[in-house]
Order: structure tokens, then sequence, then C-alpha cells
């Protein structure tokens, strides 16, 4: 069994501190979802534990299985077991997705041989189209497409932690279902059970990826932690439940409930 | 006819020659020699070492001189006839020698063929290589074209190259330059007569102290044309390279299009690309489209990569093979693409340096 644990966390970006001592410990086959409204801090959270460039930690560290990976560089922490779904897939002008994963595994000490029967059976598994293996990653693919795609490297790759950054945006019902049980097999996996951090913003993702427990994010900060229940008074109240009467929520919108989050 | 060491060269200050290595040219430095050439291909239709032919043009003084010491591979295919085969013809250029090859092509009404021309030096030591590629495509006929530069990194190549495109006739013209310490193209293609089609493409990698330098025309002349450039390089370390590229569309020249795509890598803090894309229309009823860049690696393209967990210096590697890719897509089908990619990979300095 592994361990991600984020212990802490302060990070900021061009000097404004977005994180503000978050603490969250996932298991093996755990899922965990990261709630908040926007501006709270969610992608951030995604990008400072990937290493993204232009973010800086200031205080706080993230362990893998003990180890300190705010050390090592972002290809290092996807080879030690933590893999970023990015909310916008970057399009990769004339690279294909099996040149990419080829050089990911080996990099790992892992085995090529069989990796296009293997890109072949799990794009059947999500309804991704085979023609798209040997095209330019993400290249002119639509939202449901990217994350197919985004969802089958983490099934060939096999990392311990995946970090979903709104896995749910920018695709169809179709597509999030596709993905959302790929992912919850995976955690479900008898061998090497997958730990999932899912960052939403919005609760039907954790209709079809149901989590064991939910946080909170707001302002940098995890404010509540509970059990799934916590999505249902979320969608009942919205975010205005978690956060006090004299703040705004977010600089750009402070919406008060579902409803207006939809609007939006 | 002059000594060689007596030509008087251009200066940088000529536009056609601005951002030129042109002032370091020591002509002293080489002797004009035949050099080694090879020419493989169905010989019915190639006759060697001809008399120069005087109508082609010859717009500056390495022209005008490779006119006088040229050795010409003239390949004539006639009406209604396809070569199967390609054409190769491989150049050597020996140390400290100056070498004048001359390549001339002449299609027929519906013929086709393909020619692939390699420049590579014996050695180490510098050369002087100027060669001329002339292409007359007549009405409905079909060539193709890829010029390979291979040369050492000492040596020198100031080619020109010009092209007449006939009648409904479609020409291929590719281009590959890693070589070289100064290899400059200056290229001249005119869509004469309606209908034509001309199609340019160029992959240029220069590293060290090297410098590619592409000067491009897409003349369209006759109504109803077309032409498409695009013309992808890297630079790293010190090297440089400039793309200047005109379309100038003649009055007569209605119901043309014409594109022009340059795009430029800057792999290091001291390498510099320069790139000039013009427009010249003289005709409303035109569709014309010019896109040029210079700029470094998108950070986010490595990122993705990195997070997927290949390493920072194969990820620039997926990166640049993946940039050229779509010049390597459109070569000639054959064992070059292959090959390219391989040299591409190996030229880069990126792991080396981190």
């Amino acid at each position: 069994m592994s361990v991600l644990e984020i212990s802490g966390l302060h990070a900021e970006v061009a000097g404004n501190e977005i994180l503000r001592g978050v603490d969250l410990r996932l298991e093996s086959g755990e899922v965990h979802a990261v709630m908040g409204p926007n501006g709270a801090g969610k992608s951030t959270l995604s990008a400072v534990i990937m290493g993204r460039p232009g973010y800086s930690v200031t205080a706080g560290s993230v362990t893998l299985d003990g180890t300190d990976i705010l050390s090592l560089s972002t290809w290092e922490r996807a080879a030690a077991g933590v893999h970023l779904i990015m909310q916008y897939p970057t399009e990769v002008p004339g690279v294909s997705l099996v040149d990419a994963l080829s050089e990911a595994l080996q990099h790992r000490g892992r085995d090529t041989a069989g990796l296009s029967d293997l890109m072949k059976a799990e794009a059947d598994r999500i309804g991704f189209e085979h023609r798209f293996l040997d095209r330019a990653l993400n290249v002119d693919f639509s939202g449901g497409e990217k994350k197919r795609n985004e969802t089958l490297q983490l099934a060939v790759l096999q990392p311990r932690f995946a970090i979903l950054d709104e896995l749910d945006s920018g695709l169809d019902i179709d597509a999030l279902r596709d993905c959302s049980r790929r992912v919850e097999e995976l955690s479900n996996d008898a061998d090497n059970p997958l730990g999932v951090l899912a960052i939403t913003h919005y609760s039907r993702l954790l209709n079809e990826l149901r989590p064991d427990h939910i946080h909170i994010l707001v302002k940098g900060q995890i404010v509540t932690s509970g059990g799934a229940e916590l999505a249902d008074v979320l969608e009942r109240d919205g975010y205005a439940a978690f956060t006090s009467d004299d703040e705004e929520v977010a600089e750009e919108s402070a919406p008060s409930s579902l409803d207006d989050l939809f609007k939006m | 006819m002059l000594a060689l060491a007596d030509l008087e060269l251009p200066t940088a200050d000529a536009e056609i020659w601005r951002y030129s290595r042109i002032a370091d040219l020591d002509l002293t430095a080489f002797e004009i020699q035949p050099g080694s050439r090879e020419v493989m291909g169905d010989d019915t239709f190639i006759t060697l070492d001809a008399e120069a032919d005087e109508t082609i043009a010859t717009p500056d003084v390495f022209a005008e001189y490779n006119a006088g010491h040229q050795r010409t591979v003239d390949i004539t295919v006639p009406a209604n006839t396809a070569v199967s085969e390609p054409i190769v013809i491989e150049h050597l250029a020996d140390s400290g020698s100056a070498i004048f090859p001359r390549t001339v092509i002449r299609l027929g009404a519906h013929a086709s063929c393909t020619v692939i021309e390699r420049f590579r030096s014996a050695d180490d030591a510098a050369s002087l290589v100027v060669p001329v590629l002339a292409v007359d495509a007549g009405p409905g006929s079909s060539v193709t074209y890829l010029a390979v530069n291979d040369l050492n990194e000492s040596s020198w190549q100031i080619g020109h190259q010009l092209i007449a495109a006939g009648r409904d006739s479609s020409v291929r013209l590719s281009t590959i330059t890693l070589g070289g310490h100064y290899t400059r193209v200056r290229t001249e293609a005119t869509s004469k007569e309606t209908g034509s089609e001309i199609e340019q493409v160029a992959l240029y990698f220069a590293g060290g102290d090297q410098m590619h330098d592409f000067r491009v025309i897409q003349n369209h002349v006759a109504e109803h044309t077309s032409s498409d450039l695009l013309f992808k390089g890297a630079v790293q370390d010190r090297a440089r390279s400039v793309y200047t590229g005109m379309i100038a569309i003649e009055e007569a020249a209605k119901g043309t299009s014409a594109n022009q795509t340059n795009r430029n890598l800057t792999l290091s803090e001291g390498a510099w690309a320069e790139s000039v894309p013009n427009l010249d229309i003289r005709n409303n009823d035109v569709r014309c489209s010019h896109a040029s860049t210079v700029g470094p690696i998108d950070e986010e393209h490595r990122y993705y990569l990195e997070s997927r967990g290949v390493p920072p210096e194969v990820a620039e590697r997926l990166v640049v093979l993946g940039f050229f890719d779509e010049v390597l897509n459109r070569l000639p089908d054959g064992d070059i693409v292959g090959e390219v990619r391989e040299r591409v990979a190996r030229k880069l300095s990126i792991g080396v340096m981190s």
C-alpha cells in the first residue's frame, strides 16, 4: 500500500499566495474529491503536486511513501507514480501517443513489448477510436477524445496515484461515464489499487466516481472534510455553506448555490 | 573567364544578401575542381556534361560563374513518359575545392520524374559548392525534386534554383539542410502558365556556428495558379538562420492561390533565426496567406510530456521531431524520412548541455 501525503502546503503564483496550508492524506485504492468554488486554488493544488513551472511552494511538503516529491523534477514525480490528468490536455503537434507512452514506460524501466495491443485494448474499454492512437497527441481532438486519451494513458502507465484536474470539464455525459468508470475500476484493482484525488467544481463527476472522502477547498485551505454525504450538502446549499458571510468566495464570482454555478 | 579569386562579391548591403555571411567568404581558399559525382538512374534520359544552356538566367555572380564552370546533369524526359525510378545524383566535395554542379530537368507534356540530389564533403575541410538547378516543367507534367545538404560544418554552399511551371504542371521541391558552415539557397519558382501548382517544403537544422539562409520567391505570372510553401527550421548553440520569402502576384494572375509558412525553433539562448515573409500582390482576385514564427519550444508541450514521465531531454527531442513531422510527411517516399529523423535526433545538443 502507498501513501500520498500533503502537509501544511503553502504555494504562490507570481507572488500571490494561493494555497494557505493544505493537509491531505491519500492511500492506495481510496478516492478523494477536492471540491471548491472558482479561485479556491484547486488547479494550483494539482499544478504544485506535479511541479508545473511558475508555481512556488513556500512551506509544507508532499511525500509519496515518505519520499519528498517536491524536490523531484516533474518527470521523476510521474515516474515515481504520481499521474496528472489535465483539465485542458495540451495539444503536442507531431508527437504520437505511442511514442510518448513508449518513452514514459522505458524511463521507468518497464517493458514496451505489447504496448500497441495494450493501447488498443484500453481504447476499446473506454470507447476511444483506434485511429486516434497514431495521431499527434490531442491535436484536433474533441473535449471527450482528449479526456479518453488521458484516461487511456493512466490505465497504461499504472501509476500509484492519479490527480484528476476537472476531469468532467469539456466532455459529454458518455465520455464522462466511460472515463470515470475506468478510473473507478483502477481504484478497485486487486493488485495495484489506484489512489485518486479528483479535483472538481461540480458534483456531477461524483455521480460516476463515488468518493470515499470529500474535502471542501476554500481560499487555499481545506475548510471541511467528510464522507460522500458532503456532496449532498453542496448540492443543496452550494459553497455558501462553507464560506463565512463576510467573505467573498472568489474575486471573480460569489455563487450562492449550485444553480448559480451552472448558470455561469 | 575571371579567376575565382577575382570575382567581385556582393555585399550584405544588398537586401538579398542582408544577414548573410558573404563578407566572410574567402575565395582564395578554394580551387576549381571537377569534384566527384555519381549519377544513378535510367540513362536514356540523362546527358552528362553538356554545354551550358545560355537561356538559363544568372541572377548573381555565383550563378554566372557556374555557367562557365559547370558540370551539368541534364535530365530530359520526353512527352507522356514516366520515369519510374528516382534519378539520384551524389556530389562529393574534396577539401579546398570549389565545385559548380548544374542540374537541368526538362519535362515534356505529361511526363514525370523524381530527382534526388545530395551534397556531401569528402572530409572535414572546407569546400565551396555552387549548385544551380533549373526545372522546366512542360504542360501537365509532374516533377519531384529533393536536395539534401550533408556538407561538413566548415563548407560553403551558395545555390540557386530556377523553376518554371508550365500549363497544369505540378512541381514539388523539397530541401533538407543539415550541413554547411554557411548554406544558402535562392529559389525563384515561377508559375508561368495557367493551372500550374508548385509546392516547396524545407527542413533545416543548424547547430554550432552554422548558418542556413533561404531566399525564396513564389512568382505568379499566369492566372489560376497555386503555390504552397512550408519551411521549418531549428537553430541551436550559436547557429543562425534566415528565411526571406516573397509571394509576388502579377496583374494577370487572377484566381491565384499562394501560401507561405515559415516556422523556426530557437533551441539555445545564443541561437538566432530571422523570418521575413513578404507579399507583393497586383491582382485583387487572389487568395494569399502568410505565417511566420520564431521562438523556443513551447513550455506547455514540454510540461505535458514530462508530466507523463518523459525526461526533459527526451521530451524536447520528441517535440522537435514533432515540429518537423509536417515537413517529413511531405518528402518523397523512401528511406530519406527515417534517415532525416535519425540525423535530427542525433544532432540535438539538448541532452549534452543539461
